[in-house]
């Protein structure tokens, strides 16, 4: 079974896998190609197929050219507002849990377990059962229709993920190192800073890809919170395909599509071995 | 003191005095509460009720840190993040030691341990040994009152294990240094220790010297513990006879045992009941041995051999003693055959005797 | 150092001046903790509150009983969404199951490339639900996608139009999913492959059994505790799927690829009928109840019997 003996059975093997890799690959590789091609020239054919000239004019359609509604700057503001979500909800989240996770697996107090039991039900928990609140709650404080109001909600709801991550890591640390440390005189922070933190490199690269793809991609919160000029790239896609449904722009659409995804597809290009750490890490709960 | 988890109750009455530059190790197997009693003793834990002082000072509610005590942990628990070197002056750091000092202190020590060439690694780049070094380097530092020892050397192979029992003990003759120290290995408390506390169900079942320890038991768990192989412990019965007391194992018996015993005075009260009759395997040897110091010949008693175990140094034989099975020390020379007759030397004046009731040492 | 048998007067807090010092650190564990907790608990009892009011625009107070259950669950919206979800949830986790399961048995051939293809196979997963909805809408739009390609190569009675027949458009979503999280079981199961001890399957070629044999009876059994994560997983997306159905068809044609989360949203936020919609959004707790609460009897009975063994 797990040898290289048997030639005919591995051929078949082969054959399967690139069959089914081209099959996972045909969806990207055909936007790519229709990113280039012009509108036209996809109105005419069919989506699929091969540029007859390179319309590289796409992306700076699709970047900064194109209109939704009546503002015509293409997908960059949209862009940029997911960056200033994603990235700074990203870092909170990511640090409030490496020290939360750090404070319930090391650094035991009362009711520890009850208060991490219940910040983990955060990961099952559907966010339908939480919208009407946020929403009352993001008027209430004025930060409804406002990108600080985005990185709040994920800052928090996040703290589920990175609090579980952090804590799976550190629980297998010995304690007999913190037991040290406080005989050496060190405090929880220090103990933190200088011991934990040196060796939280690999969860931290884990939790914030892993924050980093699932505030970029998060639409329902994006869609539901802000409107117009505020909403991050996954909620301006929607409105896009609705508003240029009359007119077919198929070219630029893609181009933006591509764009949109580009920051979580680099990332997983990078570092696809933490991404997938992550991605067992939290099934595993 | 005492010690409580929930309703468990792993420590109870722990009442041990340990004078300055004693070498105390508690010794006892695993789950009977010594590491909990280190943890405390550290401050790592707290106790459920009682006191704990060190150099004089009540210490219960001192941070571990404020106690002046170093510790040596199993694994070591060196910090995975820093040099070696750094791992010693962490602890100076935390306090504030200034820089001058520090490197003073990190210099006697490193020379003292001989490890100054791995200053500047990272622990995962040493040896099991090296380690260890450096985990003591760190408590040496401190220049504590106490140093706390948690089993250091059980992670280490048979050979270095030695190796690193001598160094501790030459440690401690060299610097005067009090040392608690927890092991399970017995081999490690008679070898080092100058008091043993023997441990139990959460109890000291007997603190002493090693010598005492291992030559008056004082119950039939410390009896049963310490050594390797352990003391022989057999039912028996004592009787008077000739005005002298006799212990007669495997009584009424065609192959019984009786040996005569002298300087037994406090098992008087215990003639004509049953006790546990403790040998010693090394007391018991070839009939040919001769033990020193024993007046008028030596008891020679020929036994079934049941099975023998040459180790290289010793032989190890297997043998019936009015029907029970016991162990005995034989010189290398002498291969007696499984199955057959052999004539056995028995050092009577090395006998202990039991309460078969209260299991406790009678004489 | 002496401890003595008597018991000493305890302190049974430290002093008021520990507290002080620490406070940071309290601080810093408490404060977020505690937010996330009281957010998720509140939050939800809030919803559930919410469920029980006549409140439309804004939220009131009242008491309506199970009014908002009731209504919500005889609209015809609802009825299509929850078949859809017992229809797309069992094919969705059945297939992806299947596909995850033979992906990862491939890629535990010792094959070459090995690395690139697992890349491959999961890299729909670093991408959001809306651009793969997007991107599918495309490929499967009879007008312009596959089966436009297919006509203009020459074969014109070529019909594949499930995006816009009202029985079939359930099933593009089913696709999509695939597509997007199969990827997710493979590596679960591949991990799962990878972790058999190699002893038993030398144990079990020694005993005569082939390759087929091998993985039928002695590493596939293995794979249970992962299948049943796995399933739970995915049971978990699949009840509250929303972005890629809003990208995909925004439920249509009509409303034939309804779903709960669909239904929440429209209830709050495009109908104004917040007390419905949150009883919708309960009913889809409910549902997830449904698969976690034995899920989670499960994990601790296993667990009970890891620590006992």
């Amino acid at each position: 079974m797990r040898d290289r003996t048997f030639a005919p059975s591995r051929i078949l093997i082969y054959l399967l896998v690139s069959l089914i890799a081209a099959a996972y690959l045909a969806p990207l590789a055909v936007v790519m190609l229709n990113s280039l091609r012009t509108n036209q020239e996809i109105a005419q054919a069919s989506m699929i197929g091969w540029p007859k000239q390179w319309a590289w004019s796409n992306y700076l359609a699709a970047w900064s050219g194109f209109c939704v509604a009546e503002t015509c700057a293409g997908i960059r503001p949209y862009m940029l507002n997911s960056a200033l979500v994603t990235i700074p909800a990203t870092i909170f989240s990511t640090m409030l849990g490496a020290i939360a996770g750090y404070a319930v697996s090391l650094w035991r107090f009362r009711g520890d377990n009850w208060i991490y039991g219940i910040v983990t039900l955060g990961l099952f928990l559907p966010q339908q059962m939480r919208l009407l609140p946020w929403t009352i709650v993001l008027r209430d404080i004025g930060l409804i229709n406002t990108l600080t109001g985005l990185v709040l909600i994920h800052t928090i709801q996040g703290l589920s993920f990175t609090t579980l991550f952090c804590r799976n890591y550190y629980i297998a640390i010995p304690h007999e190192l913190i037991r040290a440390a406080r005989i050496d005189g060190a405090g929880f922070f220090r103990i933190f800073w200088r011991i934990i933190l040196p060796l939280s490199a690999p969860i931290l690269i884990v939790t914030v890809i892993w924050q980093f793809t699932h505030i970029w991609n998060e639409f329902l919160y994006g869609v539901t919170f802000t409107t117009g000029q505020q909403q991050p790239v996954t909620a301006a896609l929607i409105a896009l395909s609705a508003a240029i449904a009359d007119i077919p722009q198929h070219g630029v659409q893609s181009a933006a599509v591509i764009i949109a995804a580009l920051p979580t597809l680099l990332i997983y290009l990078l570092g696809g071995r933490y991404f997938v750490r992550g991605l067992t890490a939290g099934a595993v709960k | 003191m005492s010690k409580r988890y929930a309703n468990l109750e792993v420590l109870k009455g722990i009442n041990l005095d340990i004078e300055s530059g004693e070498f105390t190790v508690l010794v006892g197997p695993s789950g009977c509460g010594k590491s909990t009693l280190l943890n405390i003793v550290a401050g790592l834990d707290r106790p459920s009720a009682g006191t704990v002082e060190i150099g004089g000072r009540v210490v219960n509610d001192i941070a571990p840190k404020d106690r002046d005590i170093a510790m040596v942990f199993q694994s070591y628990a060196l910090y995975p993040s820093m040099t070696v070197r750094q791992n010693i002056t962490f602890g100076m750091e935390c306090r504030h030691v200034p820089k001058a000092e520090q490197e003073k202190a990190l210099a006697s020590v490193a020379r003292l341990l001989q490890i100054e060439p791995l200053l500047g690694r990272k622990p995962s780049q040493l040896s099991g040994g090296q380690r260890q070094r450096v985990a003591m380097g760190r408590a040496l530092v401190r220049d504590p009152l106490l140093f706390l020892f948690d089993e250091p050397l059980s992670n280490l192979d048979a050979k270095l294990r030695v190796e690193m029992r001598m160094e501790i003990k030459r440690l401690h003759q060299r610097i005067g240094a009090t040392i608690v120290y927890v092991t399970h290995d017995q081999i490690e408390a008679m070898t080092m220790a100058t008091r043993i506390a023997v441990m139990h169900h959460g109890e000291v079942q007997q603190f002493a010297d090693p010598d005492t320890v291992y030559r008056y038991p004082a119950n039939l768990f410390v009896a049963r513990f310490m050594g390797s192989p352990p003391m022989n412990t057999m039912p028996a019965r004592l009787v008077a006879e000739d005005g002298g007391p006799v212990v007669v194992i495997g009584a009424g018996r065609p192959d019984e045992v009786r040996l005569r015993l002298q300087g037994y005075d406090a098992a008087a009260s215990f003639v004509g009941r049953d006790v546990v009759l403790g040998i010693r395997p090394e007391c018991i040897a070839e009939g040919s041995r001769g033990f020193s110091g024993a007046s008028g010949a030596p008891i020679v008693i020929n036994a079934p051999v049941e099975m023998v175990e040459p180790t290289g140094a010793e032989t190890i034989v297997l043998l019936r003693l009015g029907g029970e099975p016991v162990l005995a020390r034989i010189t290398p020379d002498i291969r007696p055959a499984p199955g057959a007759l052999a004539p056995f030397a028995l050092d009577t004046r090395r006998i202990c005797l039991f309460d078969p009731v209260t299991e406790r040492l009678i004489a | 150092m002496t401890g003595t048998g008597a018991a000493a007067p305890r302190t049974g807090w430290p002093a008021i001046s520990g507290v002080v010092r620490r406070l940071p650190e309290y601080m810093t564990i408490w404060v977020p903790l505690l937010l996330s907790a009281a957010h998720l608990v509140s939050f939800s009892l809030w919803t559930i509150w919410i469920s029980f009011t006549p409140s439309t625009l804004v939220p009131v107070s009242g008491w309506v009983g199970l009014r908002n259950y009731t209504a919500v669950m005889a609209s015809r919206n609802w009825k299509i969404a929850f078949d859809n979800l017992l229809l797309f949830g069992s094919a969705f986790v059945l297939l992806s199951l299947v596909t995850g399961l033979i992906l990862a048995i491939l890629l535990d051939q010792r094959i070459r490339g090995e690395n690139v293809l697992r890349s491959i196979f999961l890299y729909p997963l670093a991408v959001s639900f809306v651009v793969t909805g997007t991107v599918w809408s495309w490929l499967l739009n009879p007008g312009l996608g596959i089966q436009k390609l297919v006509h203009d190569l020459g074969w014109t009675s070529f019909r594949f139009d499930w995006l816009v027949d009202r029985d079939m458009a359930i099933w593009t979503i089913v696709i999509a999913a695939i597509w997007q999280s199969s990827g997710f079981a493979m590596a679960l199961f591949l991990a799962g492959l990878r972790s058999v001890d190699a002893d038993i399957i030398k144990a079990a070629q020694i005993d005569g059994a082939g390759p087929i044999r091998t993985y039928w009876r002695v590493i596939l059994p293995t794979l249970w505790p992962i299948t049943i994560t796995v399933v739970v997983v995915q049971l978990q997306f699949a009840i509250s799927a929303f972005d890629l159905v809003r990208a995909l068809t925004n439920g249509g044609p009509g409303i034939a690829t309804q779903l709960p989360a669909l239904v929440v949203y429209d209830l709050m936020f495009q109908r104004s009928q917040l007390g419905r919609g949150a009883a919708a959004a309960v009913l889809m707790l409910l549902i997830l109840l449904v698969v976690l609460l034995p899920y989670a009897a499960w994990r601790y009975v296993q667990r009970r019997r890891a620590t006992h063994a």
